[in-house]
């Protein structure tokens, strides 16, 4: 039986000066580097296909599997890019995993990076955090410093670059294509697939984009095996994962459990709902994912539990709400939120989002009628699955899912204009 | 590119190598690989409404206005398909708006969606009539609107530059405009900017949409947010009258279309043709055309009054017959020599040519307005003139070429449209462009080129020396397919022509000669030349001269047999005295390598008839001038650089403008001598009957000459037109005057501190005969070289230097 | 190569702005960077900053203006010496961060990104009204110059504020000992230069190490490796 904590990424955080390298090799930091040099690439690439790692950005794409689409022998230089863009509502997993450890991941690069036999990896990270833009340049230096990166790194004969790069305030680039486009120096705006960033990424090369946390695990996976691994979580998504718990909950925080691991479980550990007050919505991945409520506590929060139960994984950033908070309030602020954030190309995002926060803030006002409800329904239906990029969909969630679970909250901010005077409709 | 007969069977349906087998809306559709749903789907008669889709640009996806539901291997796919972007496969199912509820219902949402911020006022939008979202919002859209928001406003237009209005409102951002400036023309001057709802299309703060293709954009936007600053209300499209055309300025003949109504032209678009300039035309094509209907057109003949000295109107009758007794008096002293312009018809041109033969019984006509030497004239007449698209250069064959090697020809400025095809040709990684030149151009940057760079008047040796300096340009000249493209300037080089000849025939380059003028290569062919007679024939050549005077009935032996004089023979003989006449076309003498000596001709001929649209330095001196019809009140064809006849019909009828080539008839008739070329298609009859002549080889052998130094204080000048300049056919075009380049010299950093000149401040460029002052910039050029523009702003270096690229000029610091 | 264009960007800039190209396998990707560092010179991303990427880069001037006004962090007009940004994203919201903002709004006197004080003056703040910031379990938080200031209430985020008014400089709960926007945008640029002492601003909250803690309290922990994980076999070529 596996603990109910499994704490791994998180494991190293709680030493002092758990950032600098020599916390890090103290703690069996760059132990799995070594050892993955001496191995083949492809050896790499098969471990973690056979650890069932999936990707901690949200998608939950079979690492290895995305690993292994890199052409090889292709005569082109390859790419790995870490997407710590960390920007989706709720979500705060990465930021203090790479403020506090950054080594973890930059260890995972290295390792990555020889796997899929690149020479460049670039950091993009949102530009906001600057302290954790700080502690990984720092970290970048030591290893440096430290022969891990740079020229024949350990006499492997391995090359490796690291640059970390400060985006400039997007949550678009937190999607890949877009990601990579900002990269380049241009509006990150995503782009047409295919071509695939695993065969025409940064710089039209083959490109590994990977999220912060699914890297960071890279060096666990190398020294404890797949095996190992696989012990925590369930078997198609397996491995720890770190849960955020933000909202009115007692001991809001990062708690790195099991995969599956349940709401219920986890407010049991964060002290349960804060001053008592009764668990109303929540999200199990960020905003992008449909809302869930109090009857989904026990839901397994691992990819097929969330999709199961009619949500998503996402970032296992658990926003809990309780019963003072209103459904089409929320939602609104949510809408503003893509609204601000959509990044124009496609049509239905653009124009959608724009209206779609028109509608709700009339109504929030108390200038709404039961129409607008079909109204909003309907423009997210002409939204969802029809935009460019994933953020069209995601937006549309809270709106959907608000509501399918809370109807009567939104037609009781529509009752005072449904009143229709005697003869008004002969 | 077949479609499946209407019931096919399997059995009977065979795919051909390299295509696929798919089904849309239940029809089975063979389609090449890598085609798009979009296209096939048209291909079968289904229009898919669309938006950011242009076949010429790269597919964007962003307005979801095309989404078709699909279905791979059995498998729906989850969600609508944007069909600009997916392309066929075997096996696939496709489902339009027309068999899908859930892509009709995806394509009206989308509709709805790019309505509700777009504003009421198709009434007064230029685009309303002709407009895609009017059209696809009435073929697809709701009657009504649900939407009770605010709109998104914005200040309504803005210019974008002199020529080009933006109006956010309408846009919906489908980034044709965009793409196209990126893409295209290499010009990315117009942008998206800011994000979301906000999202706009833009410029640069104080950088206007400067680029020579921008009226383009124009023409993709599928709505009216980019609209014509010179066209704006002019007209509604319903009420407008469109005449397929071709463009009368540069050498590549690209197709448009001309818009007009009441017998005045409203505007020119671009013509479709994949052959030349697939959808394109650059902004003098497409906005130059008011010089037809300038105020001071000449529209009735002017004689010379014997009393006043001035010219005075007078019937067709009086003017005929003073010409033809002026010009019989002429040639029966000394002669008359014909100037023809580089800008006639071939029909036209024709005229001139016979005329010359037959009533004027000379060879003394020359169609080179500019600068020409008897080198050029032997390689013109030795090669260029046999050359057709079936046997030498295209476009197409630009764009396969595995090198093109640009020699004294700067394509964006003297045919844009070849200057598109180069960086296409480029983008798409199978061309290398090599520019021999003196700097490196925006054409170098945008074709991705490479400057091999030169002293003007170097260029022979330059390429003489090629193997030693570049074998890497001599070896990518050697693959099949290399073409060489020759300017005209290379006219100004001593030794170039005889250089060019020597690498093709070392490298098995094929060569084009690249004129500016979109007459040159028609005149050339018709023999407007002094050694030519029509069809290349030579005028030494007795045998090639029976085969002409038979076909034209004329008394064998009546053809003069001996070479005329070019053009500056010409000018000469007149100044002196040993010619007494000059029938002259469409002449700038402004543009003549020297100004002062046609101006001196002019001033000493004894008669002199000019046929013209509008009063000139030849009609200040003419007895003589015969109004004549502009390009849109005639038809005719013009031959482009690459031999490619590019016929048009009239547009405006019954303007009761006469095409030169029906003066001309009328003109010898009165001499006794009969031109059949009453009509344009008459003379393209006559023409016709001629057929080609035998070549009759070139022995080109002008050595490069050995370059000296230019002496203290002195500078070699290199020197071209652009695009937009002082050109006579841009006259009241204020809109297209305002995206003409900077007037600036250039030189070398380390030239301009040996003269002492400052960055920012001016240079003086002075001759003998005159000088410019205008600001300097610096730039890659070689040492000792400093280049003007040939005629733009103030800057007119005949005019006021005498001077040419290649000569030496004095340079000092002018005023700061 | 044309006229001498009159900048505030000196020599010291230009290096740095060429050390931001060598950084990467193709130039255009020190876009960003560099318009970071433009703000850390100008306290805003200028007309004469866009034209000095431009040039620094080959670019067209509306290539640079198309990529410097998609971003929120480049400031369209001049900052304050101080950047507040206050998160009102719906959870930061729900727990007050709407209340912040108003709070510091009125105080202020200014809207989003608006400036109170002359910008770039000492104690002039520029406000703003940010989305999520990443540090949820913190909310509701505020930045300033992108530090944090976590777990803030209305007359928190007020004394903070006044405080920067009146020229101090109150520690964030995680980050660096605080500077001003524009010595923040010089290390967004990825200059760190005499400033190691900034890595050890705290970064960790009793939240973050929530999970971490009560594992250690409760010795729960993740499976023990294996003494030697073995690679699988080689995987043969397809």
């Amino acid at each position: 039986m596996v603990d109910p904590l499994t704490p791994v990424l998180t494991t190293r955080w709680t030493e002092p000066r758990s950032w600098t390298i020599e916390t890090y090799e103290r703690t069996g930091g760059y132990t799995a580097l070594p050892k993955a040099l001496k191995a083949h690439p492809d050896q790499l690439i098969q471990q973690c296909k056979d650890s069932g790692l999936r990707g901690r950005g949200g998608a939950g794409f079979p690492t290895g599997m995305k690993w292994g689409f890199i052409p090889q022998g292709d005569g082109k230089p390859h790419y790995l890019v870490i997407n710590a863009d960390e920007g989706e509502p709720g979500t705060c997993k990465d930021i203090p995993l790479m403020m506090a450890d950054p080594h973890s991941l930059i260890e995972g690069v290295i390792i990555t990076s020889y796997a899929i036999r690149a020479n460049f990896a670039a950091i993009y990270v949102r530009g906001e955090v600057l302290h954790c833009i700080r502690r990984l340049n720092a970290a970048v230096r030591e290893a440096y410093a430290k022969g891990y990166l740079g020229k024949d790194i350990l006499g492997s004969g391995f090359d490796l670059d690291v640059v970390i790069h400060a985006g400039a305030g997007a949550y678009i680039c937190g999607e890949e294509t877009a990601l990579l486009d900002s990269l380049e120096g241009r509006r990150g705006q995503p782009r047409l697939k295919p071509p695939f960033p695993a065969t025409s990424g940064l710089y039209a090369s083959p490109t590994v984009v990977n999220n912060v946390e699914t890297i960071a695990s890279v060096p666990f996976i190398v020294n404890g095996g797949s095996d190992w691994f696989r012990e925590m979580g369930r078997d198609r998504s397996p491995g720890p994962k770190i849960y955020s718990l933000s909202g009115h909950v007692t001991n809001p925080g990062q708690y790195e459990a099991p995969m599956g691991t349940t709401l219920r479980e986890l407010l049991d550990m964060a002290g349960g709902m804060k001053d008592g007050i009764p668990l109303k919505f929540w999200t199990p991945g960020g905003s992008s994912t449909p809302l869930f409520t109090a009857e989904h506590l026990d839901v397994p929060l691992d990819f097929e539990g969330a999709a199961e139960a009619g949500s998503m994984l996402g970032t296992t950033a658990l926003q809990i709400f309780n019963e003072t908070v209103s459904v089409p309030w929320a939602v609104m602020k949510w809408t503003e939120f893509y609204k601000h954030e959509s990044c124009g190309k496609c049509t239905p995002c653009r124009e959608g989002t724009y209206w779609l926060v028109q509608i709700l803030q009339r109504m929030v006002a108390g200038n709404g009628t039961a129409s607008d409800i079909d109204t909003l329904l309907d423009v997210c239906d002409n939204i969802l699955g029809r935009s460019f990029c994933a953020l069209g969909d995601g937006a549309v969630s809270p709106i959907t899912s608000g509501i399918k679970y809370f109807k009567d909250e939104f037609l009781a901010l529509c009752d005072k204009n449904s009143k229709v005077l005697a003869g008004a409709n002969a | 590119m077949t479609i499946a007969p209407d019931k096919p069977t399997a059995a009977e349906v065979v795919v051909p190598e390299g295509h696929v087998k798919l089904i849309i809306d239940g029809v089975e559709v063979i389609a090449p690989k890598g085609e798009l749903l979009i296209r096939t789907a048209e291909r079968l008669g289904t229009v898919i409404p669309r938006f950011c889709d242009h076949p010429l640009l790269e597919p964007a996806g962003a307005c979801r206005q095309c989404l078709v539901e699909v279905e791979m291997g059995g498998r729906p796919m989850p969600k609508p398909q944007a069909s600009c972007t997916m392309t066929v496969a075997d096996g696939m199912v496709v489902k339009t708006q027309l068999t899908s509820p859930v892509a009709d219902k995806a394509q009206q949402g989308v509709m709805e969606l790019l309505l509700i911020n777009h504003p009421l006022d198709c009434p007064v939008c230029d685009k309303g009539g002709e407009c895609p979202l009017q059209n696809q919002a009435i073929a697809h859209g709701r009657s009504d609107s649900r939407f009770h928001e605010h709109k998104r406003t914005f200040p309504k237009p803005i210019n974008i530059s002199t020529q080009v209005l933006l109006d956010r409102e309408r846009c919906v951002l489908c980034q044709r405009c965009t793409r196209f400036s990126a893409q295209i023309a290499g010009d990315p001057f117009i942008e998206l900017l800011e994000r979301g709802a906000h999202q706009q299309i833009g410029i640069a703060q104080e950088k206007p949409f400067q680029s020579y293709f921008s009226g383009n954009t124009i023409q993709i936007c599928p709505v009216g947010a980019l609209t014509s600053a010179a066209y704006r209300f002019r007209a509604r499209p319903f009420d407008l009258v469109s005449t397929p055309s071709v463009c009368e300025h540069c050498s590549s003949g690209c197709a448009e279309r001309t818009d007009w109504r009441r017998g005045k032209v409203q505007r020119k678009l671009a013509g479709d043709d994949p052959q030349v300039n697939e959808e394109w035309i650059c902004d003098k094509g497409r906005f130059a055309f008011r010089y037809a209907t300038a105020g001071d057109r000449i529209t009735r003949p002017l004689v010379r009054d014997e009393e006043t000295g001035e010219l005075r109107e007078s019937s067709w009758t009086e003017a005929l017959q003073v010409a033809a007794a002026g010009l019989t008096a002429a040639r029966d002293a000394n002669g008359v020599g014909v100037l023809t312009g580089g800008r006639l018809t071939v029909e036209d041109a024709y005229a001139y040519s016979k005329f010359a033969r037959i009533a004027l019984h000379t060879n003394d006509i020359d169609f080179r307005a500019r600068p020409h030497s008897a080198e050029e004239l032997e390689f013109l007449s030795g090669t260029t003139v046999f050359t057709n698209p079936d046997n030498g250069v295209t476009f197409q064959g630009i764009e396969k070429a595995p090198a093109a090697l640009l020699v004294a020809f700067e394509p964006e400025e003297e045919a844009p449209i070849v200057f598109l095809r180069l960086r296409k040709a480029a983008r798409t990684g199978k061309t290398k462009v090599f520019h021999l030149g003196q700097f490196t151009t925006p054409a170098v940057e945008k074709t991705l080129g490479t400057l091999l760079a030169c002293v003007p008047g170097a260029e022979a040796n330059a390429l003489n020396a090629l193997a030693e300096h570049a074998s890497d340009v001599v070896e990518l000249l050697s693959k099949p397919g290399a073409v060489i493209l020759v300017g005209e300037r290379a006219a100004e080089i001593p030794g170039a022509f005889t250089a060019v000849t020597r690498l093709a025939e070392r490298t098995g380059a094929k060569i084009a000669w690249i004129p500016r003028r979109a007459g040159e290569r028609g005149a050339l062919a018709v023999g407007a030349t002094p050694n030519l007679l029509p069809g290349g024939r030579h005028v030494a050549n007795a045998s090639a001269r029976i085969e002409v005077e038979r076909t034209w009935g004329v008394e064998e032996g009546s053809l003069p047999a001996t070479p005329g004089r070019d053009t500056t023979g010409i000018l000469e003989a007149a100044a002196n005295g040993q010619l007494s006449g000059l029938v002259v076309g469409g002449v700038d003498p402004f543009d003549l390598p020297d100004p002062a000596l046609a101006e001196k001709a002019l001033a000493q001929a004894g008669f002199i008839v000019s046929l013209e649209l509008r009063p000139s330095a030849v009609t200040a001196h003419a007895d003589v001038v015969f109004p004549i019809a502009p390009a849109v009140e005639k038809s005719g064809s013009y031959l482009n650089w690459e031999g490619r006849r590019r016929e048009f019909g009239l547009t405006l009828e019954g303007t009761g403008a006469l095409p030169d080539c029906r003066v001309l008839d009328t003109l010898a008739v009165e001499m006794d001598a009969d031109l059949f070329t009453q009509t344009p298609a008459a003379s393209a009859a006559d023409l016709a009957r001629l057929g080609e002549g035998a070549p009759s080889g070139s022995s080109l052998n002008v050595a490069a000459p050995l370059q000296s130094p230019a002496g203290a204080g002195k500078a070699v000048l290199a020197t071209w037109h652009r695009l937009i300049g002082n050109g006579s056919l841009q006259v009241d075009e204020p809109h297209l005057a305002g995206t003409a380049r900077p007037v600036v010299a250039k030189v070398a950093e380390v030239t301009a501190q040996q003269f002492g000149l400052e960055t920012g401040g001016y240079v003086t460029v002075s001759t003998e005969r005159g000088a410019i002052t205008l600001p300097v910039e610096t730039d890659d050029l070689p040492e000792g070289v400093i280049w003007l523009p040939t005629n733009s702003g103030d800057v007119t270096v005949r005019a006021t230097l005498g001077a040419g690229h290649g000569s030496i000029v004095s340079v000092s610091g002018g005023k700061s | 190569m044309t006229q001498a264009q009159e900048t505030a960007f000196d020599q010291s800039t230009v290096d740095r702005a060429q050390a931001i190209i060598a950084r990467y396998p193709q130039a255009r990707s020190a876009l960003l960077p560099m318009l970071h560092l433009v703000q850390s010179v100008e306290g805003y991303v200028s007309q004469d900053g866009i034209r000095f990427c431009a040039g620094q880069l080959d670019l067209s001037e509306a290539e640079v203006s198309a990529v410097a006004t998609f971003y929120t962090m480049y400031k369209r007009r001049p900052c304050g010496e101080h950047l507040v940004s206050v998160c009102t994203n719906t959870l930061c919201a729900a727990l007050g961060g709407d209340d912040i903002y108003k709070t510091l709004k009125d105080h202020l006197g200014v809207g989003h990104e608006e400036t109170a004080g002359e910008p770039g003056t000492p104690g002039s703040i520029t406000l703003e009204h940010a989305e999520c910031l990443a540090a949820c379990d913190l909310g509701p938080v505020l930045q300033v110059n992108y530090e944090f200031y976590d777990n803030q209430t209305p007359d928190k985020a007020l004394g903070l504020v006044k405080a920067l008014q009146s020229g101090e400089k109150p520690a964030p709960t995680r980050g660096a000992p605080l500077t001003d926007f524009k010595q923040a945008e010089l290390q967004l640029a990825g200059f760190f230069e005499g400033r190691d002492a900034d890595l050890d601003g705290p970064s960790a909250a009793p939240e973050t190490l929530r999970g971490a803690q009560i594992a250690k309290d409760r010795g729960w922990d993740a499976p023990k490796m294996p003494a030697n994980a073995e690679f699988p076999a080689l995987p043969e070529k397809k």
